[in-house]
This record gives structure tokens, sequence and C-alpha cells, in this order.
């Protein structure tokens, strides 16, 4: 709205919104503000990967009161999304919206946050900019390599020779951390294990991510993890030929009753629940969020058949390593080119690390 | 009966208008009565999955059409779908099944986006920029789709198969390059080519929250049906499409027909892809490939390839996507809901056309005494 174009009814708005606002602070002492909690998901709900762990993470908020959850599934990153939020906050008055889509922050939250600027936006990938971006939108993100980490410590005990295989989707920061991390974790308990990875190029190729898997048995490994949006074509595959099994993202336990160990999940729901109480409270949530073991975003799938006695105690003491904040990344280590990459202690969310562009020396594959 | 008393020239002259309107009471009629064939075939699936059909159908209303906000959301949403849906309608009078559509509308988006990047970094003014980028993205898809017109005409080529293979080539064309060569640097996670920024995108069409394709697409509609239905050239591809060796034969240039039509689709659908960048994503990425041009086959299809009737046809469309929203959430059922509705719709409104001439009301009397 410009100046010029100030009616008597816009300026009716302006007064009610502004009484609205202070009468704010009042209204909660007596009463808590109800939290309409809106999300999107890019793909189907029960993808048994990323999609799930966000849908099963706002059914447990379900339950509290004072919450009520609305869902859209199958949302793409086009205006689609942003037609979809829109008529969350329209039809259903929602105050909270979680856009969980790489894409769906450019331009379509920033855009959509401008317009609506008392409800706030929260997008699962840490791209929101304290310069540019508007104040009522805001990045989440958990670091999932800590969870993978103690896959890697589970599997090194669960294996005779350590050999563990990776599926991977695109050589990007947050995937070459999961794979480092794995190895980490793994020559923490075995210092001859070694990771075979395998970059399939996109986040969704289940034709593609059976032949990695396969490959990967064909060449020896004993234990198979991933990091692509649904993991249920890695583990169902690996489990039907007899391989142990690492999940990714959300639990695929039920997928491999045999050979599952255990598998890096996102705990989104701590998040979500910060973020309602906040907005019950009448508070602004976190703009920026991020973490891992440390403050309760993360978690291991409970173990499965496929894990030894010993790895089960030796990750479970790796999980409160985390918990006090151990390093993963330290001393010093070689990329698997020979080049120092890493020469001291790195705290796990050191920005050095988020720039990850290299493989340790373990990790067979490459990133070109 | 009544014409046969009546003196000689008088029913002559009645009977233009009546069949007129008799025509056009069919037309109305039978699309009318398949969506609400539909809507109870639905209704009984609903009510097997123990949902409330009353409650479905009050959802579509108050998503697709019930607020202001809920009726711009589905204009926005109908916006490409009228420019894909006359993309193969055009083809189809002429008689050819061109679904090559999404192809025409990536590529048109992509060259657009791409010869937006010199003209925006050189701080062209965007009244010669985006014009030029319409430019670019119509003749792109206008010779993409032409292409495919001239291989069916001189080479035999099967227009379907290879305007469909076509389509994968020309995704893949632009991953290539939007992956390399004009990727931007800092588009890391999700690769698209350099924003042309928010100066440069179109904005929403005064007073309303939908962007400019709508209104570039029912005026082109509108100039489509005339030249399909006013002009010789139009009863010249129509007749090709009734039968092409009678035109052939009647010495009008077949092959000239088949690919101006493909161009003209192609340019409808390349339209379609400069408004998704100029309008929306503002950056050419793997987005452009949202399916708009396969949705806008279902469209032509249910329009009877009508440029015209697409208007309310892909709005009918937009709705159903905007109200798709609305009962995942209310009612708690998957996205495929509706797209059970839609292949419902779908498969009764091919039905209906087999009923296009069997319904006496709609016979004028005169033939039907002779039949």
């Amino acid at each position: 709205m410009t100046l010029h174009s100030l009616s008597r009814r816009s300026l009716l708005k302006v007064g009610a919104a502004g009484l609205a606002a202070t009468a704010l602070p009042f209204g909660i002492a007596r009463a808590q503000t109800n939290v309409i909690l809106g999300i999107v998901y890019v793909g189907p709900k029960d993808d048994y990967g990323w999609n799930q762990a966000h849908a099963v993470s706002v059914a447990a908020l379900k339950a509290l009161p004072g919450i009520t959850v609305v869902e859209e599934e199958n949302v793409p990153e086009t205006d689609a999304v942003a037609k979809s939020m829109e008529s969350m906050i329209n039809i259903d008055g929602a105050n909270l919206i979680l856009a969980t889509s790489f894409g769906y922050y450019k331009p379509f939250v920033v855009d959509l946050a401008k317009k609506y600027p008392d409800v706030q936006f929260r997008h699962a990938a840490p791209l929101w900019n304290k310069e540019t971006d508007p104040a009522n939108a805001g990045s989440y993100f958990p670091y999932l390599n800590q969870a993978h980490y103690v896959d890697g410590v589970a599997a090194g005990l669960s294996t005779a020779s350590g050999k563990i295989g990776f599926v991977a989707a695109k050589p990007i920061p947050s995937v070459l951390s999961n794979i480092n991390s794995v190895l980490l974790g793994a020559r923490s308990v075995n210092p001859n294990a070694t990771v075979q990875v395998i970059f399939t190029g996109e986040w969704s190729l289940p034709v593609r991510e059976a032949e990695a898997t396969n490959a990967l048995i064909d060449s020896g490994v004993e234990a198979i993890t991933c990091h692509v949006d649904s993991p249920k074509v890695v583990i169902e595959t690996a489990e039907g030929r007899g391989i142990k099994t690492m999940g990714h993202n959300a639990s695929q336990a039920p997928l491999a009753p045999k050979g599952f160990i255990t598998g890096a999940e996102y705990k989104w729901e701590t998040i979500y629940k910060a973020y309602a109480d906040d907005i019950a409270a009448g508070k602004t949530p976190p703009n920026f969020l991020i973490g891992g073991y440390n403050n309760d975003m993360l978690r291991n799938t409970p173990y499965g058949a496929g894990a030894t006695p010993e790895a089960i105690t030796a990750a479970d003491a790796a999980i409160e390593a985390l918990k006090g904040g151990a390093p993963i990344y330290k001393g010093t280590l070689k990329d698997n080119k020979g080049n120092v990459v890493v020469d001291k202690d790195y705290d796990n969310y050191d920005p050095y690390l988020d720039g990850m562009n290299w493989l340790l020396e373990g990790v067979q594959g490459s990133i070109t | 009966m009544t014409a046969e008393t009546a003196t000689p020239p008088a029913p002559a002259k009645s009977a233009e208008p009546d069949i007129r309107l008799l025509k056009l009471a069919e037309a109305v009629t039978i699309p009318a009565l398949a969506l609400i064939a539909s809507a109870l075939a639905f209704s009984v699936f609903l009510i097997l999955i123990g949902k409330d059909p009353v409650q479905f159908y009050q959802l579509i209303w108050t998503g697709g059409f019930g607020s202001s906000f809920s009726f711009q959301n589905s204009l926005q949403r109908a916006a490409p779908l009228i420019l894909t849906g006359l993309a193969f309608a055009i083809p189809a009078r002429i008689g050819l099944t061109m679904i090559g559509g999404e192809g025409a509308l990536v590529l048109g988006g992509f060259t657009a986006a791409a010869m937006a990047i010199p003209l925006v970094s050189s701080g062209v003014t965007p009244w010669i920029t985006l014009p030029v980028m319409a430019a670019t993205g119509m003749l792109t898809g206008a010779l993409w789709l032409g292409f495919t017109g001239w291989l069916k005409h001189s080479r035999g080529v099967n227009e379907t198969i290879a305007s469909l293979l076509l389509s994968y080539i020309a995704i893949a064309i632009m991953n290539f390059f939007v992956e390399g060569l004009l990727r931007d640097p800092s588009s890391a996670n999700k690769p698209s080519t350099m924003p042309i920024g928010d100066a440069y995108r179109i904005g929403s069409m005064p007073g309303t929250d939908v962007h400019w394709g709508l209104a570039a697409g029912i005026v082109l509609a509108i100039a489509l049906w005339v030249l399909m239905s006013r002009t010789t050239f139009g009863f010249a591809a129509r007749m090709t499409g009734g039968n092409a060796r009678a035109a052939k034969a009647q010495g009008l240039p077949v092959g000239t027909l088949m690919v101006v039509s493909c161009m003209i689709a192609g340019a409808c659908a390349g339209l379609a892809g400069f408004f998704e960048v100029a309008a929306i994503h503002g950056q050419a990425n793997a987005s452009l490939v949202a399916g708009y041009g396969f949705t806008g086959i279902l469209v032509s299809f249910l329009a009877r390839h009508n440029p015209i009737a697409i208007v309310p046809v892909a709005i009918l469309f937009g709705a159903l996507a905007a109200a798709g929203g609305v009962i995942q959430r209310r009612m708690g059922m998957p996205d495929a809901t509706v797209l059970v509705l839609q292949g419902i719709l779908f498969v009764v409104l091919l039905v209906s056309e087999t009923f296009y001439g069997r319904f006496k009301i709609f016979q004028p009397k005169a033939s039907g005494d002779r039949t």
C-alpha cells in the first residue's frame, strides 16, 4: 500500500491491526495463542525418507493441545507451493508455515513472507540470510552426519571386514559429510574400515539406486547405507541379498527385519515443538536453528537384528560423546587424493565443514 | 411435421438459427451431464472409502471458487494450462496428435531465461527485455514443434512419438546448460540460470494476484478461435484434419498447413514457458518441468479442441488443483484423490463424445424426419 492509496477502509485496517497488535500481549496473559501449523511436502508422506521424517514429527505434535496441523503432500517446487502455503494462511488460518523442500525457499517462501508479515515461515535448509531475507522467515537444519557417524561405529563392529557401501545422490557438502562421517565412525572402531561410494546424480532415481546397491554388493561390501530422498529401494535391495543396512532420514527398520543395524534419523519434532511453543507464548521463533545430538535434533533408529552386542555398546557410547559435543573431524586427516584437509579438531558446526568438497582417505569414490 | 404444413421458404430461413441454437445446447448439455455423471461416480468411490461426498464437493467449492483468494488461486493455476491446452488443440484440429507441449514449454522458458542473461546484466530496460524474452521463448517453441510437424509431413515420422521423445531431449538440453555453462554459481544445491531479478519479473495483473499469463492465454484463445473458425486458413486446416488426402487432392498446401499449425502450438507452449520464468521462477531450472504440457492435453480433449472452450476447462483444472490442497488438509485424503476424480472425469467425458448426434431433441426436426 502506498501513501497515496490510503482510503478510509485501509486506514481502518491499519487501525485494527494496530489494535490487535497492542491487544496481543494482554491476550497471552489469559490464554495462549492457538498454533495452526501448515506443512508442505514435495513428495508423498509415506516415502520411507525425507518427507516421512517430517510427517512423523508433525504427527507427534497433533496430539498436543492448542496445535492444529494442516498438511499437503506432493506439492511441486512451482507457484503451486506458493498458492498452497497462501491457501493454508487464508483458508485454514495458519500462523506457522513449514516449507520442507529445498526449492521452496526462493522465490516462494521469501515472497510470501513479505506479503504476510504476521505469519512465521521456516524452511528446512540453511538458506535464510539476515541481511536480505524477511524477519518472519527462517531456516532450520540438523547436521545428520552426526547420526551417520554412529551408523559407521555400529557398522564397523557389525561386519567382519569393515567394508561399507554408500549410495549417494549428489556430491554436495551435506552428502559428502555424511559419507566421511560414516568412514570416521567405522574407523574409530576398526582402523581397516573403508567406504565405497556410488553417486547416482539425482535425489530420486530408484532404478539407478538399485543398480548401485547391487554393484556395491558385488564388489564385496558387507553393509550399505545411503543418502537419497527415499532409501526404500536401497534398503530393500540389500536386505534381499542378505546384506546389512543402515538407514537414512526416517526409520527403515520395517524394510529390513534381518539385516538392519541402525539408521540416521532427523528428530524434527524437537524443532517443531519449540516453534509451536514460541508462537503459543507470543514469541518469535528463532530465525536460524541448527543442531545435532547435542540439542536433541537427531536420533538413531532402534538397533535391528543386524547389530552385534559390541556394536550396540560402542554406538551408544558414541551417541553420548556426541551429546557432549565430541568432534567428528579431528586430528590430521587426508582426502583420498593425498591432500591434508583436516589439520586440527573442528567443532561439529564449524563453517569450514559446510564447504566440504573432499572425500577422506579410506573412501573409494570420486566427486567429479 | 410442422415444416410440411408451413409455406416452403419459411422453414429454410427459421431452421438456420435453430440448428445453431440446438448445436450450442447440445455442446453445453452433454458435457454438463458428463460432469454430473462423473461427480456421481466419484461419490460412489468416496462412500466406498468411507468419506463424505457432500463435504468433498463443498471443499472443492471452498478451495476452487469460494472466495476471491480461492478463485484467483484457480486462475493462476489455469494460466499455463490454457496455453498448453492451445498447444495441443491447434495441431489436433489438423489431425495431428502432438503431445510435445512439455518440451516446447521447457525449452521456451529456458531460452527466454538464457536470453535475459546478457540483457539484464547490461541493464536493458524491462520494456525491451521482457518482449525479447517472450519472443525468444515463442520462437524456440515454434521451431521445436514445427520441426516435428515437418518430420511428419516430409518424412512420415509419427508426430506423437516424435514429439514425446523430443520433450525428453528438450528437458535434457535444459539440464545440460543449467547444470553447466549457464549455471549461476550461487545456486549450489539447485542448479539454475542467473535470476532475472525482481525488477524484471512480471507482476500481477492490477487488482489481482494472478500473473499476466492468464490474460495472454485468454487473448490467444480468442485469436486462435477466430483463426480456426473464421478464416480460410482455419477452414483449410480443419479440412485437412477431416481428410488429408482429399485436402491435398483439392490443392491445399497440406504440408505448410501442418508445419504452421505445429509452429503456432509451439509458440503457445513457449509463451507458457516464458511466463513460468518471467512471472514465477525468475530463472530457469528443473522446476520448469512441472507437467503443464501433459495436463494441457487433457484440457484440450475435454474442450473438444475448441480454443474458446479451453479457457473454462483450464480454470476447472486449476480449481481442482487448488481445491486438492484443501481436501488433503481438511479430509486427510491423499494427493492422489484429485487425480482419481480427474481420471473419472476424463473417461466419462470421452464416453460422452459418442452421444453427440444421438439425442433426438438436439436434432433439427426436418433432418430428423429424413433419417
